[in-house]
């Protein structure tokens, strides 16, 4: 039997990601026959089998990322290959059932330590000696330093994992939860898997990009303003039936908060601007982000009712419906993401009471929508139930001072509080 | 030395010049060519890696079926990317068992010779270090964008696949493929106003190649017909 491993594909490479396997296991293959193919930094390299014979044994599935010289195969030689498959589960099976701690787990692995040195890098010499003292044959322990190396840690575990064996009788294989976890939690060898590894999608990967260096631009702050939503609830309730009738769409709150907003973007110029190096972009249209989250966790993104300023509550309503089921089933435009000033979030819809949101670039504020409840308030020393919501506006402070930040949200509110616009 | 044979495809597609490219580098393998860049500029196309998600083609099926934009499933790793006219790809097939069995090396190399060639034209670009590959110039925000794409396979140390460096491609083709404002923006030489003759580019990132593999280069761009005629029997 043949270990395969993670080639090292540069001086400086310590791991790579295991693409595709071009065998199955089961499979005849040559030497030097392409055997699987891997992924370092962002290049793809097919390998090659050492040697001919049955791929036996496939210990690492595509998408995971290993350290170099970790065991992705095993390979039975030309000769065994009848029995392939037996011999295949024996090696490592075997020591789990039997080992006590101190047990030597004897002729099923015969790894001379010299050959894991070659194999896994320079020991420390405390993992020599912890290794000699314990009887460990260190061939059967996952190495979780740089390169696969073993430290002292990978050691411990190994000792707890094999302690923790002989209590729970016949403790199933080794074979099943190696694979995923020997990149992130090597000792769980013995034990069922406590984490499971899957790669970010390109999508994951731009928004965690995009956070991090909105992040690092803004300087966030939060304000939070509550909102009396009653007058608008009523609007809302006295139109809906009509409105929805007439367009074929339903109506929501949001086309009132972005009408708000869109009008006092119109008396607060400063909020629907960007910053470029020393100067200040004001903007003159008013193009407002909407951001909709796609089903299944999926992501996010951000499409763009443009001059929202010049739309009432119906054509704001129809775009927001437009743009939303567009993102869902992906027929936006690239046209539908550009230019965005500022930008709404209705956690609110989620059930959020109110939450801090963070910036679309380059823009310097957004408005984050808690969700709309009726509550007790205290209205001339009498108790009065009405409709409220949290208005949180995350500002740019590098641009945006905080009163300023405070008028622009009062403005809203004074806007929502006392909507005077037609509704249909 | 060994030699650097430099072949350039002209515009070409992305399927056809795929197939000239395996064609090389089954020749590179077996010692029948030297080490060869081949520069091609594809009409407008999407290629998606084996590990790429539909769902960062953000553009409709219908759309880009409209605006003429191929779709290709590449047979390579990594995410989705768009070529186009005025933009410069480069696919070296190079044997680097002769050079340095290092991909991040090589990749280095690549970026070495794309920035060497942008400083030539006065553009000051670099690498983000330890981030993803690639070429960068730094905007006036201190924000990165990206001018030159890298995405390189390797099959018993001959590489394939390559760089693709814009010129002055129209930008707005990139948005097609991932959400904007999700993504660093792209820019190439024209945005940043520098008119760069192809010819020109071709040679100097040839010459930065060949002085960064050790590579005896001649200056001389062959013709994909005239190279075709020399190899027919």
């Amino acid at each position: 039997m043949t270990d395969v491993v993670m080639p090292q594909m540069g001086e400086s490479i310590v791991e790579g990601t295991l693409t595709r396997w071009l065998k199955k296991p089961g499979d005849k293959v040559e030497r030097d026959e392409l055997l699987f193919e891997i992924s370092t930094d962002k290049v793809d390299t097919e390998i090659p089998s050492p040697i001919a014979g049955i791929l036996a044994e496939v210990l690492v599935q595509e998408g995971a990322t290993v350290g170099i010289n970790t065991v992705v195969a095993r390979i039975a030689g030309e000769g065994a290959a009848a029995v392939a498959a037996p011999v295949a589960v024996a090696p490592v099976a075997a020591p789990a059932p039997v080992a006590p701690p101190v047990a030597a787990p004897v002729a099923a692995a015969p790894a001379p330590a010299v050959e894991v040195e070659s194999l896994n890098g320079p020991l420390s010499p405390l993992v020599r000696k912890m290794a000699r003292e314990y009887n460990i044959d260190l061939a059967q322990v996952p190495g979780s330093g740089a390169g696969s190396r073993i430290t002292k840690q990978d050691i411990e575990a190994y000792i707890e994992a094999q302690a923790a064996k002989t209590v729970a009788s016949a403790a199933p294989v080794y074979s099943a939860p190696a694979p995923a976890s020997a990149t992130i939690a090597p000792p769980a060898a013995a034990t069922p898997a406590k984490t499971r590894v899957e790669p970010m999608s390109i999508m994951r990967k731009k928004i965690a990009e995009h956070m991090i260096k909105s992040q690092t631009i803004s300087a966030h702050v939060t304000t939070v303003h509550k909102i009396d939503m009653t007058k608008i609830a009523k609007l809302r309730a006295r139109h809906k039936d009509e409105f929805t009738a007439r367009y074929g769409f339903g109506l929501t709150f949001l086309p009132f908060i972005a009408r708000a907003a869109a009008e006092a973007l119109r008396a607060f110029p400063i909020i629907n601007a960007s910053i470029e190096g020393d100067n200040i972009i004001f903007h003159n249209e008013v193009n407002m982000g909407i951001a909709v989250a796609l089903e299944g966790g999926l992501g996010l993104i951000v499409p763009v009712i443009k001059r929202a300023d010049e739309m009432n509550i119906v054509g704001l309503q129809r775009s927001i419906v437009d743009l939303a089921n567009r993102a869902r089933s992906k027929q936006l435009k690239p046209d539908d993401l550009a230019g965005g000033t500022f930008a709404l979030t209705n956690f609110g819809s989620f059930g959020s009471i109110f939450a801090t949101p963070m910036i679309n670039q380059p823009n310097v504020a957004i408005l984050g929508i808690g969700a709309i409840e009726k509550v007790p308030v205290v209205i001339d020393d009498a108790i009065a139930i009405r409709s409220q919501a949290h208005l949180a506006l995350t500002f740019d402070h590098r641009l945006i001072d905080g009163a300023l930040a405070d008028q622009f949200c009062q403005k809203i509110k004074g806007i929502l509080e006392n909507f005077s616009e037609q509704v249909l | 030395m060994p030699k650097l044979d430099v072949v350039d495809l002209g515009r070409l597609s992305w399927a056809e010049s795929w197939s000239i490219q395996r064609d090389y580098v089954e020749k590179r393998k077996a010692g029948l060519v030297p080490d060869t860049l081949l520069f091609v500029e594809h009409p407008h196309v999407i290629t998606l890696g084996r590990n790429a998600s539909e769902s960062n083609i953000l553009a409709s099926r219908e759309l880009l079926a409209q605006l003429g934009v191929e779709i290709h499933e590449a047979d390579r790793g990594g995410d989705v990317t768009y070529h186009g006219p005025g933009q410069l790809v480069g696919y070296p097939i190079f044997d680097l068992a002769a050079w340095k069995k290092d991909v991040r090396a090589y990749v280095q190399a690549i970026e070495r010779a794309v920035i060497r060639t942008l400083a030539g034209f006065g553009i000051t670009a670099h690498t983000r270090n330890g981030k993803e590959t690639g070429v960068y110039v730094t905007n006036a925000d201190q924000s990165p964008a990206k001018i030159c794409a890298l995405g390189v396979h390797i099959s018993r140390w001959v590489s394939s696949h390559g760089f693709a460096l814009n010129l002055n491609p129209d930008l707005r083709y990139f948005q097609y493929i991932v959400p904007c404002g999700l993504t660093l923006p792209v820019t190439s030489m024209a945005e940043l106003g520098v008119v760069a003759d192809r010819v020109e580019v071709m040679r100097l990132i040839a010459r930065h190649l060949a002085e960064i593999f050790n590579h005896e280069f001649s200056n001389s761009i062959e013709h994909l017909t005239e190279h075709l005629e020399e190899t027919l029997p």
